[in-house]
Order: structure tokens, then C-alpha cells, then sequence
């Protein structure tokens, strides 16, 4: 047996031994909004093709964020901002907020810590990190990190964070004003780039200097890009993104964030099946006879995406490169099943998405988007939120009475 | 390392949190690479001539949808696929025409 293999895909330039991961609105002063009514915890989402002018975004949920200079009234509201179960964090265009002024994250001798997050369509986002009050319906998150997304002046974005990626920086790439990411952590990368995981710093954050020289770097937990739902006062252990039903294509969708698990009338689990997680924050999905073990559900994926080499593709050069493109509707089942062992069915249907496009211009929300994904996981992206109150209970929050440790999914 | 008749597959665990597997045909070819973790691991170190290629491949292929998803770039020689959210990602790429046949490709994660 030999016992050196070459890293590198069909070349033997590299040895083992150097594998380490090296990647690794308008301003208004005042005068200030009316306060919501104590209690609110409810913040509008709409499927409404995003804020690219002459661009439709096909089932992307979007909503509104405040952002303040802390513990000002030195705010602005930015709208276009894409609600995602499946991140952690506030990501902002910095283009998007240009009349404020947000304290960055600094550190000794100078230098500027910046944030890298890579998504799994092979865009990547780079800016610093920044401190800001956060606030959504009646809710304020105080104290938190955001990532504000810009390219650096003076030098490039590191390698290591770029990866080869698409440098998704501005309005028309995005397709957002920002991210919202409510998925099922606290932090966006918590432990592993704690100063206390020791060893080599994670590609996520980089202090860098006025010039560039940037170094992968450690960040304590408390100044991580957090998840802005646990830094409310109350409603802080999670959230409910729901949809409305839809059988066929529309113009738009109208959804609620609501924030908090049990914590108000309006947020109770009730009838709602508990999924726990794995280590990775997976559940199993089975369709088709393949146990899919590291399935998830995604609002920020927009369609289901699954491998089934039954169902013909688009073809790539259509108006709908990646999406599926079967001869006839397909009416397909699947279940997903909890580390808890609880089990519910899902039933789906997935359509050609280019006759939905070309026979629905301008409408933005389509119940039967799907598209090819990677053998193992099944994407159960916004789609599966139509008709549905999904809960997000985000890991080591506390959770009300009788209902798992989290991080789950119920629905 | 494990082994079958087929290939071996070499798993490297990085410091920082992500899995490796290289896919070598008894030759020592490495026809295949997956990974799984944190983070994606360096692509230019585990593509190697490939990378310039997966490079190109991506930026032509998020130019030509809106929205988010899961990467299938399937380019001439070179596949690349990742799934996964922030913090689960996982991802594999192959050169399908080194691929020992008899080889499934489910096996390759």
C-alpha cells in the first residue's frame, strides 16, 4: 500500500504533510419611527423578487432590517434583505447604508478584523466586521457584530477567502441588499475560531492592516458575527419563518418572521413535529430509496435541491440553467427523519422551470422550483416553506418546557 | 487509508475543522477529492491544475442564474459539486475520465 498520495487532483506537487486549511434605504436622523407596540415580535417577509431593478429572484424571502450606530438613534432601514435559515448573521452591503458610519472591530497595532463566509454555490462575501444595534419588528439586538460587506481599498481580498470564488460585493451580484442569517446558531462560527480551539486560525476571520498582510485570526466568541435573534432582550431562543400556502405560481408571497419559541401567544409549538440534530446540524431525508443523512432545510436556497437523474435539467444555456425541466409535472414524496427518530412525509412537486418562467413573466414565487443538488443531502429550500411555520431553535438557547435541547427544525 | 480493489482513499483531517478524502486508482492517480467540515478547504492546493479551471467554470455559471444553491458545475474533464449551509459544507470534485470503472460515484464524498 503506498502511503503518500499527491493532494492535488491528478498532480503530486504537494505533500500531505502542507495540508492545513488555508482557505481556509435613506437615512433618517430624525425624526425617529413611532416604537412598535411592546410585544410586536412579528417582522413582514415577502417573496417579491428582490431589489435589483429589471431582475426577478425567483422565491427568495425577503424583509427589512434597522441598522444603528450603537446606542444612537443614528439609524437606517434597509429593505431587500434575504431571510436565510441556512446562515448565521447579518450581512450588509456597505454600499446599502451609505450615510452610516458603523465602528469597526480593531486590534492592537492597527489592524481591522474582516470576515470571510464562502456559500456553497461557490460566491464568498469579505468585509469587516462592525458593530451595530440591530432591530426587526419590536425587537433590538444591542451589543452585536455584523459583517459589512466591501471589497478592501489599499489591497485584494486574501486568497484564502476568495478560494476561487465569486466575490459577491455589490447589489447585482447578490441579488440582496444583505443576508439575514437565522439558521440554527448563535454565532457564525463560534468555538472552532475561538482563541481557545488553538492551532490554526479557520479562513473566516483575517486581521489585516492598512496595506493588507492579512492573517487568518482568532476572534473571541462575545465579538463573533452573531445570529441577531439572541441578542434580543426576550424572543431570543429562536424563530418561526412562515409562508403562506401556494399551489402555483404568483407574483409575490407574503410570509412572517416570528420571533421566539413559546415565548408568546403567537409562537407556541403546539401540534409541531420536533426534528433533532446531528453534530453537523443534518437531518436524514429519504427519497427515492437513498437515505440522504445530511439534509437540511434552507430558506436562503431558492428551489428543492436534490439528485435524481430521472428528472431532466434545464438545459444550461436556458433561462433556467440548474433548475429541473421535467416533461410533466412531478409529484414526488420523501421523509424526513430526526436524530429524535420523529418522522413526518413530505409531499412535493417539482415543475419545469422554464415554462413556469417564460408562462409567469413577473412572478416571483413558484411552490414547484427544484433543481439538481449533491448526492448525501437533500436542500429543502424556500419552496418548503409555502404553507408551512417553520421553527428554528437555535442551539444553546433555552428552549420552553417538555421540548428537546436544541439546536432543531419543527414544522 | 482504506482500501479496495478498485482505489484507496486517504482521509486527512485538518486542524481546523474540515475532512479530506483523496480517491487514488492503483496507479496513484487521484481521480477524485471530497471533503466535509467547517469550511471549504483550500480549493488551489486540492484542484491543483484544475483550480484555474474551476475558477472560470464558477464565475460563468453564477453569472447565468439568480439566486442561491448548491454548486454543479460540470465542465469538460472536471465536475465540482457542494452542498451544505454555513458550517456543514461538504463538496467533492472528479475527472470523470480517470474514474476506474466500475467505480459509482455516490461512493466519491
Amino acid at each position: 500500500m503506498r502511503n503518500r498520495i499527491p493532494i492535488a487532483l491528478l498532480t503530486a506537487s504537494l505533500s500531505l504533510s502542507g495540508f492545513l486549511i488555508g482557505c481556509g434605504g435613506s437615512s433618517s436622523s430624525p425624526p425617529p419611527p413611532p416604537p412598535p407596540p411592546p410585544g410586536n415580535n412579528v417582522q413582514a417577509v415577502a417573496v417579491n423578487g428582490g431589489p435589483v431593478p429589471g431582475q426577478i429572484y425567483p422565491d427568495g424571502a425577503f424583509t427589512s432590517v434597522t441598522v444603528c450606530v450603537p446606542n444612537t438613534s443614528t439609524c437606517q432601514t434597509v429593505d431587500g434583505i434575504l431571510v436565510d435559515t441556512g446562515s448565521v448573521g447579518l450581512r450588509l452591503l456597505a454600499s446599502a447604508i451609505p450615510g452610516l458610519t458603523l465602528p469597526k472591530m480593531t486590534g492592537n497595532g492597527g489592524v481591522t478584523f474582516y470576515n470571510c463566509v464562502s456559500f456553497v454555490d461557490g460566491s464568498f462575501m469579505w468585509g469587516p466586521v462592525a458593530q451595530a444595534d440591530v432591530k426587526m419588528a419590536g425587537e433590538v439586538a444591542s451589543g452585536g457584530s455584523i459583517h459589512l460587506v466591501q471589497d478592501p481599498t489599499g489591497f485584494t481580498v486574501p486568497t484564502a477567502c476568495s478560494n476561487g470564488g465569486v466575490d459577491e460585493d455589490n447589489l447585482n451580484a447578490l441579488g440582496a441588499n444583505g443576508i439575514l442569517g437565522v439558521g440554527l446558531e448563535p454565532l457564525d462560527c463560534g468555538p472552532a475560531c475561538d482563541p481557545s480551539a488553538g492551532g490554526t486560525a479557520p479562513p473566516v476571520y483575517f486581521s489585516c492592516g492598512a496595506s493588507g498582510n492579512c492573517q487568518a485570526a482568532f476572534v473571541a466568541l462575545a465579538k463573533q458575527v452573531n445570529n441577531p435573534v439572541v441578542l434580543f432582550s426576550t424572543d431570543n431562543n429562536g424563530l418561526i419563518l412562515q409562508m403562506q400556502p401556494l399551489s402555483a405560481p404568483a407574483a409575490t408571497a407574503t410570509g412572517s418572521l416570528i420571533f421566539g419559541i413559546g415565548t408568546q401567544s403567537n409562537n407556541q409549538v403546539g401540534s409541531a413535529k420536533i426534528f433533532t440534530l446531528d453534530n453537523f446540524d443534518n437531518f436524514t431525508t429519504k427519497f427515492n430509496s437513498q437515505t440522504l443523512t445530511g439534509s437540511f432545510i434552507d430558506s436562503g436556497s431558492n428551489g428543492f435541491f436534490f439528485s435524481d437523474a430521472a428528472i431532466a435539467q434545464c438545459a444550461g444555456n436556458s433561462i433556467a440553467p440548474g433548475f429541473f425541466c421535467p416533461a410533466s409535472p412531478q409529484n414526488l414524496s420523501a421523509q424526513n427523519i430526526g436524530v429524535n427518530s420523529a418522522q413526518s412525509t413530505v409531499n412535493f412537486s417539482v415543475g419545469n422551470a422554464v415554462t413556469m418562467f417564460q408562462s409567469n413573466p413577473g412572478d416571483s414565487a413558484f411552490p414547484a422550483l427544484g433543481g439538481s443538488g449533491f448526492t448525501g443531502s437533500f436542500d429543502w429550500g424556500l419552496p418548503f416553506f409555502y404553507g408551512r411555520s417553520v421553527f428554528v431553535a437555535i442551539d444553546g438557547q433555552t428552549m420552553p418546557a417538555g421540548t428537546a435541547a436544541p439546536p432543531w427544525w419543527a414544522y | 487509508m482504506r482500501q479496495t480493489a478498485l482505489y484507496s482513499v486517504h482521509e486527512i483531517a485538518s486542524s481546523s475543522g474540515v475532512m479530506v478524502r483523496e480517491y487514488a486508482s492503483p496507479a496513484g492517480t487521484v481521480f477524485a477529492v471530497g471533503w466535509e467540515g467547517l469550511f471549504v478547504p483550500d480549493l488551489q492546493q486540492l484542484l491543483g491544475a484544475y483550480f484555474d479551471q474551476y475558477q472560470e467554470g464558477v464565475k460563468e455559471q453564477k453569472a447565468s442564474y439568480v439566486g442561491r444553491r448548491p454548486l454543479n458545475l460540470q465542465l469538460p474533464g472536471l465536475v465540482v459539486q457542494m452542498s451544505g449551509r454555513m458550517r456543514a459544507l461538504r463538496g467533492r470534485a472528479y475527472v470523470p475520465g480517470q474514474i476506474p470503472v466500475r467505480v459509482k460515484l455516490e461512493e466519491l464524498r
